[in-house]
């Protein structure tokens, strides 16, 4: 099972280092959305997927699955949904104001606008 | 148990959430923002007091036992950086005052300042990663505000190129924590240096070491991956640029400092010596760009690479001697970092450039102004008696003493580099024939400079007593040689 994990995380990289290194800025927003999926999923697999209950005292089984993981992504979700509406909120300023989505356009001389 | 420690973190954390309430009562803003500043230098000076009176001092939350529950581990490093970063930010508030403009200060300038310095005295106090990682981000996401806060064109574009270089650092971030936490199972800083001995050297461990390389000196500006701060930091007006210069890549670089000495110090062959080499090239890269730009604001920012790659040559050395050098430097560093970021904001005041060919014969007109950045110029290349010199001096040492000739050799000249780099704008801006500017005459030239004055006087105070400083110092360089001390006050074993 860890290791279906890890191909297809690894996939989920593969795919937001390609988005990310393309012109247009929504794109590269689509790319961080897609690293912090991947980022997510492999803080659940590097936890470990063993069989076991739902973290819930209420269950009464001999084993669980283990809660630390299942919080520092919990965490981690809410962390970069955060900067996510962020950066899409600059991203549409950025458009309205400098007229391009083109980020070889982005450039300008340094220092003066 | 001691609750001093959460105290510069609780009381910018409390002024912050209090100043949303009063956006529009900007006088209001100001006093309070000004007091807490100052509540919050005299509890990390009474902190720094009591690690240097009684050891290190650790708090666990809600009273979980340590490698349970998330616990602020204040050791010497910890409460001098802490007590750097509120003197640094008292500093820069009081500028702000007369320079950031009401429209900014309409905008919650003052809290998300506040939020910073949360985010910034968190990262340097946990003893947590995953809590490190959280801190990082808390200071990521006001720095994000305050480099697109005014909304202008170069603040839009380059925050666009900052936030996606960081939101991409965070993400490897949390895949090192990943990868770390399926080899050792816990998160404690403490538990997983015992873990990480236990196991001894195994391959997969010197990975995670370089992953942790990449994500630090992502944040911290190391050689490779330094190339997002000269712009980005070029774009945000002076108070704000000082409180990133001081503050942003030094937690980059403690937290290098920090895995470097208390993970990561079992197979030390491979990982100190790439350490080493890019701290090297960082000077060089820093050199360069110092010198090749005529635009003051480019000159110092090329500066802050610079200092990043001396401290970490220190670290990378790993002998007590080296350790000290690099605390000392790093102290020296943020403290006049911020004066010369708040001085060229008053040079760029008064001027309305930052083109150092369209700016001569200030001294004329404004001989404080002068002598002051020519003290803080001079402390910055370590010129003896300033803050500058007890640093470098022991790094080169120990550098000499380990017989790594070359990187020695290479902090040694980049000294008198980052002399002339800087030595230019004084003589080419402060001397010749004066011009007249436009805005000069409603430039406060006065009450701008009372923050960078007061760093200077630090900044020489700091020089002359290094003799009374120094054992402070060095016992915060112990705790980094012998991890087992930071071990034991955690785990109270």
């Amino acid at each position: 099972m860890e290791i279906l994990m890890a191909l297809l995380i690894g996939i989920l990289f593969m795919t937001a280092t390609y988005l990310m290194l393309s012109k247009s800025l929504l794109r590269i927003i689509i790319g961080t959305g897609l690293l912090s999926h991947g980022a997510h999923l492999l803080l659940l697999t590097m936890g470990g997927l063993k069989r076991g209950a739902a973290p819930l005292l209420g269950e009464h089984a001999p084993s669980y699955v283990d809660p630390l993981p299942q919080a520092l992504i919990l965490t981690a979700i809410v962390i970069s949904f955060g900067v996510t509406a962020f950066f899409l909120v600059v991203a549409y300023r950025a458009y309205q104001e400098l007229g391009t989505d083109n980020m070889d356009r982005l450039r300008g001389k340094e220092g003066h606008e | 148990m001691n609750n001093l420690i959460i105290l510069p973190i609780l009381i910018p954390l409390i002024t912050g959430v209090v100043l949303i309430f009063f956006t529009k009562n900007i006088m209001a803003q100001r006093w309070i923002s000004a007091i807490s500043a100052l509540l919050t230098i005299i509890a990390s000076f009474m902190l720094a007091h009591q690690v240097y009176r009684n050891g290190i001092q650790t708090m666990d939350l809600s009273n979980w036992e340590a490698p349970y529950g998330i616990t602020l581990v204040s050791d010497m490093l910890s409460a001098l950086l802490v007590l750097t970063t509120s003197i640094i930010a008292f500093a820069a508030l009081f500028y702000s005052f007369k320079s950031i403009g009401e429209a900014r200060e309409r905008f919650f300038y003052y809290p998300v300042v506040n939020f910073l310095i949360v985010g910034v005295n968190g990262a340097f106090t946990t003893g947590d990663i995953f809590n490190l990682f959280v801190f990082f981000e808390v200071m990521l996401m006001s720095s994000y505000v305050l480099i697109v806060l005014g909304g202008t064109k170069i603040q839009l574009r380059e925050s666009i190129k900052y936030i996606l270089v960081n939101v991409i650092s965070s993400a490897l971030f949390v895949i090192a924590v990943a990868y770390l936490y399926s080899v050792v199972g816990t998160l404690n800083m403490a538990h997983i240096s015992v873990r990480l001995s236990e196991i001894g050297s195994a391959g997969i461990i010197t990975v995670i070491a370089v992953l942790f390389l990449i994500v630090f000196g992502l944040k911290g500006a190391i050689f490779p991956l330094y190339f997002w701060l000269p712009g980005s930091y070029y774009a945000p007006p002076a108070p704000v640029m000082a409180l990133f210069g001081a503050l942003l890549t030094k937690v980059g670089v403690y937290s290098i400092t920090r895995t470097y000495t208390l993970f990561f110090y079992h197979d030390v062959g491979y990982t100190h010596q790439l350490l080493q080499t890019l701290a090297v090239m960082t000077i060089i890269a820093g050199v360069i760009g110092a010198l090749a730009y005529t635009d003051i604001k480019k000159i110092i920012i090329y500066n802050i690479i610079v200092a990043v790659g001396v401290i970490l040559f220190g670290v990378s050395i790993l002998t007590p001697e080296s350790l000290t050098g690099s605390i000392f430097y790093l102290i020296h560093d943020m403290n006049i970092k911020a004066t010369l970021f708040l001085l060229i904001g008053i040079i760029i005041v008064i001027t309305g450039t930052s083109d150092l060919e369209k700016i001569s014969g200030l001294i004329n007109r404004y001989p404080a102004l002068g002598w002051t950045f020519f003290i803080a110029t001079a402390a910055l290349a370590g010129i003896p008696p300033l803050s500058g010199f007890a640093g470098k001096l022991m790094v080169v040492r120990s550098g000499f003493e380990t017989e790594n000739y070359i990187g020695a050799f290479v902090v040694l000249m980049s000294s008198l580099l980052v002399l002339f780099s800087v030595m230019r704008i004084f003589i080419r801006g402060f001397w010749g024939t004066p011009r007249a500017y436009k805005n000069e005459e409603r430039a406060p030239v006065k009450w701008l400079l009372v923050a960078p004055a007061i760093l200077t006087v630090f900044a020489v105070l700091y020089g002359f007593g290094t003799e009374a400083i120094y054992p402070v110092i060095s016992t915060a360089a112990e705790t980094l040689a012998n991890p087992e001390i930071y071990i034991n006050a955690v785990l109270k074993e």
